[in-house]
């Protein structure tokens, strides 16, 4: 669930973490406190939900542990509450904290994987529309227009809502499959879009004619030379992807048709607790609602600023 | 003009095709409508007469030709759900969802300009800059939550305002309204304020966007050149500019409320077709599905199509670049 990117470039070549603490985008990050405290917050929304089994202080799945009378306890330091349960527990006695936990997990995995999953779709499609250009290149981007002219959230839920009906008793894995498949197909475009541009750009420089007069094949000069000049702006654009793929998770789960309800994420917590609001139990929806603004607004931030830094035009 | 126009119509035509596809392709899923109909013991015979009757026995084509022929008409069939048919249910909860949508657009249009020119022209001040931190934070909270935190505070805690519903309606023939009472009127307050958060955290940052890039160019430092008065040149050179690119991205946003009212209409159990769709999903209603499926469609295809046109309209220089063609 962390990035390997980092680690992995550094590995590779020697004494590239020393050029980038000496780098423009290193400079700009110490120096833009937003940025400091947005990743902060996020690198512990992420510790928590990947060190959830280790670090919760409850195991909210395990029902041998669960007590009924412990049920809709309020936060710790109220009247009612018990120092057991820091944040309170919700209707079944689970800890709202540990439920939390599991529920960034679950949110942060489904997000992580349909950003992915539409970076790999959008820079295909991209690099193919780019380097191949003609009616391929007409057709997938009158898709793209298509696509852009609805909202995202509107179309992943439709897709998913035509995926439930295709899949009436869809099984755990099935139900993941198609949420992480309908917020994938509603973010590749802007990929596709980004990288088509690049690749025309690279597609006229001289390696790219280099690499055709030996002999290269087409398949390969996409893989292996423009690839890696096009992918620059596509991380970036993930970055403040994964605050929106965050968004529409949580909203899909909210309403009801996002992950199944054996492994509630951020949303279905709120769902949950929604239920609970009029009868004076705020917490139960409170916390998971105060987690996904923080964690939502956090990656914004973190991607607005990371835009800033690396966008040459602005400094 | 004329070809870019029928272009855009026949590209309307083939992506509407495609949903009625779509639509027509999750029938397909639902299992046989034959055995559903008669039961496990009918004969032969009689499955092959209903076949017949029901046009099952025609090739795919012309199923397909007479279920788009069917949707242009309106008609779906009946709900799994609640057996009323669909199309009643959807005219039903039209109103509802319209007038939610309409008050939620006036709401962020009426702020998110004037808020967006003064955040453009005043851009030192602290509250302009508090201005564009609570923009960022209405286009990075979800509906769902503003919606939960409205409730919380000014339902629950509060008590001023009610939390669900539409409250008393008037019947004005088939359109029932909830304008016309004040009861209507205060169950419409936090559902559109909730709706609207989102577009007029966008328009507030669009405008204040093109405000500055339009202060930047030529004609505005001539226009001052000229000793016009500040008015003059904010309201009637600068402001009147930047409403084109205002214009056209408000136009597929303000599309893009009736498709959100989705979710606020869950939270607030307002009973429109988009609460409607989202208890159709549930349930696997089908026909419910595809009506609203091609419905939200076309109302998208339309408001795209009207805005294209209408950027030919506002901007000379679009017509003379392609006359020049």
């Amino acid at each position: 669930m962390d990035s390997p990117v980092p680690s992995d470039a550094a590995a590779a070549e020697p004494g590239a973490l020393a050029r980038f603490l000496d780098g423009d985008v290193w400079h700009s990050f110490r120096r833009s406190p937003v940025a400091i405290v947005s990743s902060v917050l996020v690198l512990l929304c992420v510790a928590a939900a990947l060190f959830a089994p280790w670090l919760a202080p409850h195991d909210p799945f395990d029902l041998a542990t669960l007590e009924l009378s412990d049920a809709r306890l309020p936060p710790s330091w109220l009247a009612e509450g018990s120092p057991k349960y820091l944040l309170g527990t919700d209707d079944q006695g689970r800890d709202i904290l540990s439920a939390l936990m599991y529920g960034a997990r679950i949110s942060l995995f489904v997000a992580l994987a349909a950003v992915l999953l539409s970076v790999v779709l959008g820079v295909a499609l991209g690099l193919l529309s780019g380097f191949v250009g003609g009616r391929i290149d007409g057709f997938i981007m009158r898709v793209c227009d298509v696509m852009l002219s609805f909202p995202a959230i509107l179309v992943a839920l439709l897709i998913d809502g035509a995926g439930r009906a295709m899949f009436p008793d869809a099984h755990e894995m099935l139900a993941f499959a198609v949420l992480i498949l309908a917020i994938a197909l509603t973010g590749w475009v802007k990929y596709a879009r980004t990288v088509r541009g690049s690749t025309m750009v690279e597609r006229q420089k001289e390696y790219v004619q280099a690499a055709r007069v030996i002999g290269v094949g087409s398949g390969r000069i996409m893989r292996r030379h423009v690839l890696p000049n096009v992918l620059g702006p596509v991380l970036v654009l993930a970055t403040i992807d994964v605050a929106q793929a965050v968004i529409i998770e949580a909203t899909l789960s909210f309403l009801g048709v996002g992950v199944p309800p054996t492994s509630p994420s951020l949303g279905t917590l709120i769902r949950i607790g929604n239920d609970f609001l009029f009868s004076g139990e705020w917490w139960i929806t409170v916390w998971p609602g105060i987690m996904l603004m923080v964690l939502a607004l956090s990656v914004n931030l973190l991607g607005d600023w990371l835009r800033d830094a690396l966008n040459p035009r602005l400094q | 003009m004329l070809a870019f126009i029928l272009r855009r119509l026949a590209q309307a035509v083939v992506v509407m095709l495609t949903v009625a596809f779509v639509a027509f392709m999750l029938f397909q899923f639902v299992g046989d409508p034959v055995t559903n109909m008669l039961g496990q013991d009918a004969t032969q015979e009689q499955r092959d007469a209903l076949r017949r009757d029901l046009g099952l026995d025609e090739p795919f084509v012309v199923q397909f030709g007479t279920f788009v022929a069917n949707a242009a008409r309106g008609e779906f069939g009946m709900s799994l759900r609640q057996g009323q048919k669909v199309s009643t249910l959807i005219l039903e909860r039209l109103p509802a969802t319209l007038e939610l949508s309409l008050i939620a657009a006036i709401l962020a249009l009426a702020l998110g300009i004037p808020a967006g020119v003064y955040a453009a022209l005043r851009r030192q001040r602290r509250s302009a800059q508090v201005l564009m931190g609570l923009s960022l934070l209405g286009v990075s909270l979800p509906t769902f939550l503003i919606g939960i935190f409205l409730i919380l505070f000014f339902a629950v805690l509060l008590n001023w305002l009610p939390s669900f519903g539409r409250g008393e309606t008037v019947a004005l023939g088939r359109w029932s309204t909830g304008m016309l009472t004040v009861d209507g009127w205060k169950h419409l307050i936090l559902p559109s304020i909730t709706l609207c958060v989102y577009q007029l955290a966008l328009i507030m940052r669009l405008v204040r966007a093109e405000m500055l890039e339009v202060l930047r160019t030529d004609f505005i430092k001539f226009a001052r050149a000229r000793g016009l008065t500040n008015r003059a040149v904010y309201y009637g050179h600068a402001l009147k500019n930047t409403l084109v690119p205002v214009m056209t991205i408000t136009g597929l946003q303000l599309g893009g409320l009736i498709a959100f009212a989705i979710i606020t209409e869950t939270v607030f159990q307002w009973p429109g077709m988009g609460f409607l769709f989202i208890q159709a999903v549930q349930f696997a209603d089908i026909p419910v599905m595809a009506a609203y499926l091609c419905l939200i469609s076309l109302i998208f295809v339309v408001i795209n199509l009207v805005v294209d046109l209408l950027y030919f309209a506002v901007d000379p220089r679009l017509r003379a670049e392609r006359g020049g063609h």
